[in-house]
């Protein structure tokens, strides 16, 4: 087994509110082997963007990385270097993809310039060969006419061909590792698709390390080897993606599956809603994160935060539950009423 | 009482653009049955919600008519137009914007009443306050708040409540899940479902998202660049789907299980044509792996498959 690219331990991310210290990373740790592609799921404020910034160190002045983080890249840890070493390594180690191709591409920067502004800050490329090699990139991540392309400005694109080119400019760099933070969101369905293919096409030939960040459970099904649900500032259930389908452990996670509308669902099939809401971060429950709105929680579930436990069947599927799911039982289970 | 509540016919809008006049809308055609839940699909640019803010009157559309329970709105006059008013309401995709910031919630919900010009201001407090706990909220804790105290989920419960206090006949709702979270999602369609019982609401729904479609809709409408494609029960539209583009948009849809690989959507190539110029003929056929040279010289007209679907398209994926 090849040693991990990202290994991430006891990670938290605090961000000072005048309300108080809001725990938007919590004591997050997993480890990422080269090659494989993780799939980061959570409902809006769960802390998975959040998580993504601090790898990639974007955050605001505003956020403070506790003692005892540690976020290893290629075996050095991230958070003990000073600016200039960090973006040395993160900057062309580490690629990145969000949300909204409109806002993450400058409006006023020809297209072809953004895709080789990295190389010629990293590996001082010159112009001529940096427009060369950003035709290559809008040709290989499917842009129609590159050549012509590569000199207009993100306004003269559509909104698929916009992430096209967020992704050629996240590989410009040759990134072992590339994060994409909800890639799709903001896209058609159709869209959606293309686009998804693309990243795992990109990551099966650079031999790329991907962490997928969704809201979607339908985007990691098809798509990524492994899983991790967030909730409320940490990681409550991981595994292998087929694991974690199909022997659901922690309450959250089944929750969550139960309460997507599905297409193979006859029609006004009520749907099992999880009640309530999200914790608020300053002050979180004591005990388990999802106790309040979880329909099988016990006493301590209040009181106690549930250790991360290992599935006896794959001891790689881990989740934190003093009363998980039992997926041996046939027995359909249903978790949160349907409540406000 | 006839049996359809609203009958839409050749429905246009435009928009005057400094690049041209815009056809968001070209001649669509539907009934909506009393009881019943239409919902519009299609990509962003469609043109689903300006359908739907026509039907609203917001703004009139450029021709065509919109006859609600037999008073065209569309031919009605202002006064008119207010007074019917009442009977269809609408809720939209972002709940926080859609409500004024600086009202109460009490406000909010009570204007429709005020407008209406009807019931004291005791009855009408009262009216509020049996809403706001029939939408799931607890009235002693929300009246007296405003729209940012409040999450998007329960926004969305306030506009809800603002649509049903003047008990509509027809309630629009534009995307009304879109931007909340899976679990609050499912909050929203069961309570909007359980509204649909307890007020005999009808229902034009606008999503793009297929499989909320599929929990709420009888029939869908699969609407592409400003035109209908495949009108027909969820069950035959989704089962086997007639006309190539509703082919297309299910089989994008990623489905929550592993076991099932995600299927290369070889049919849909580029992005929709602008509608300023739109294609001739069948407006998919720039996307349509089925397109031949009729496709570019004739536009398909809607026909009746014999399952009671329509579809407009000159090579259906089912017999005709």
């Amino acid at each position: 087994m090849a040693a991990p690219l990202l290994e991430l331990s006891n990670v938290s991310t605090h961000f000072h509110s005048p309300a108080g210290r809001v725990r938007a990373v919590d004591g997050v740790s997993f480890t990422l082997e080269a090659g494989q592609t993780l799939g980061l799921v959570g409902e809006s404020g769960s802390g998975k963007s959040v998580l993504a910034r601090t790898i990639m160190g974007l955050l605001p002045s505003y956020a403070e990385i506790p003692e005892g983080s540690a976020i290893s890249f290629n075996g050095q840890n991230l958070l003990t270097l000073d600016r200039k070493e960090r973006r040395a390594i993160s900057g062309p180690g580490i690629g990145m993809i969000f949300q909204d191709p409109m806002t993450s591409l400058n409006p006023v920067m020809k297209i072809g310039q953004q895709v080789y502004e990295g190389m010629r800050h990293h590996f001082g490329t010159s112009r001529k060969e940096g427009r060369e090699r950003a035709v290559e990139l809008l040709t290989e991540v499917g842009i129609p006419q590159p050549d012509v392309r590569v000199d207009q400005y993100p306004h003269q694109l559509s909104g698929g061909m916009r992430q096209r080119v967020a992704i050629a400019i996240a590989l410009a760099c040759e990134p072992k590792l590339l994060i994409a933070d909800e890639p799709t969101t903001a896209l058609d369905v159709t869209v959606q698709a293309g686009i998804l293919d693309l990243l795992q096409r990109e990551q099966r030939d650079r031999g790329m390390t991907m962490i997928l960040i969704t809201h979607d459970l339908g985007v990691v099904a098809g798509r990524c080897d492994n899983v991790a649900v967030m909730y409320a500032g940490g990681i409550v259930e991981t595994g292998t993606t087929r694991s974690l389908f199909a022997r659901t452990r922690m309450r959250y996670t089944q929750a969550l599956l139960d309460s997507i509308p599905r297409l193979d669902r006859p029609p006004h099939e009520r749907l099992k809603s999880i009640g309530g809401r999200p914790p608020n971060l300053i002050n979180p429950p004591a005990g388990c994160r999802f106790a309040p709105r979880c329909s099988h929680r016990l006493a301590q579930c209040d009181t106690d935060m549930p250790p991360i436990t290992s599935d006896e069947q794959d001891a790689s599927h881990r989740f934190a539950c003093w009363h998980p799911r039992d997926p041996d039982a046939a027995m359909q289970e249903t978790a949160g009423g349907d409540a406000a | 009482m006839s049996d359809v509540l609203l009958d839409v016919r050749d429905l246009i809008v435009e928009f005057p653009t400094r690049k041209g006049l815009v056809q968001a809308v070209s001649g669509v055609t539907f009934q909506l049955k009393r009881g019943e839940t239409l919902a519009l699909v299609g990509e962003s640019g469609c043109g689903k919600s300006t359908t739907a803010r026509a039907v609203m009157q917001l703004p009139r559309p450029t021709s065509g008519s919109v006859v609600l329970d037999g008073d065209d709105l569309v031919a009605a006059g202002k006064r008119d137009l207010r007074r019917l008013r009442r009977r269809f309401q609408m809720i939209f995709q972002n709940p926080i914007a859609s409500l004024n910031p600086r009202k109460r919630i009490s406000d909010v919900i009570e204007k429709p009443l005020k407008i209406a010009g009807e019931m004291d201001a005791e009855k009408r407090r009262n009216a509020v306050m049996e809403l706001l706990e029939t939408v799931g909220l607890d009235p002693a804790v929300a009246m007296d708040k405003r729209p940012h105290e409040f999450s998007g989920g329960q926004c969305q419960r306030i506009s809800i409540a603002r649509a049903l206090i003047l008990e509509p006949d027809l309630l629009i709702c534009d995307e009304p899940v879109s931007a909340l979270d899976v679990s609050i999602q499912a909050q929203i369609l069961n309570l909007l479902e359980d509204m649909k019982q307890r007020y005999d609401l009808t229902m034009l729904f606008i999503s793009h998202d297929l499989a909320v479609v599929r929990n709420v809709a009888d029939r869908v409408a699969v609407m592409y660049l400003g035109r209908f494609c495949e009108v027909g029960r969820s069950e035959e539209l989704f089962d086997r789907p007639a006309h190539p583009y509703t082919r297309a948009l299910l089989s994008a849809i990623p489905v929550p299980d592993p076991t099932v690989t995600p299927k290369p959507i070889e049919m849909i190539q580029g992005d929709l044509p602008s509608p300023i110029s739109p294609p001739s003929g069948c407006r998919f056929r720039t996307r349509c792996p089925l397109a031949s040279d009729r496709c570019t010289s004739e536009v398909p007209a809607m026909r009746d498959l014999p399952d009671g679907r329509a579809v407009a398209c000159h090579h259906p994926l089912v017999d005709a």
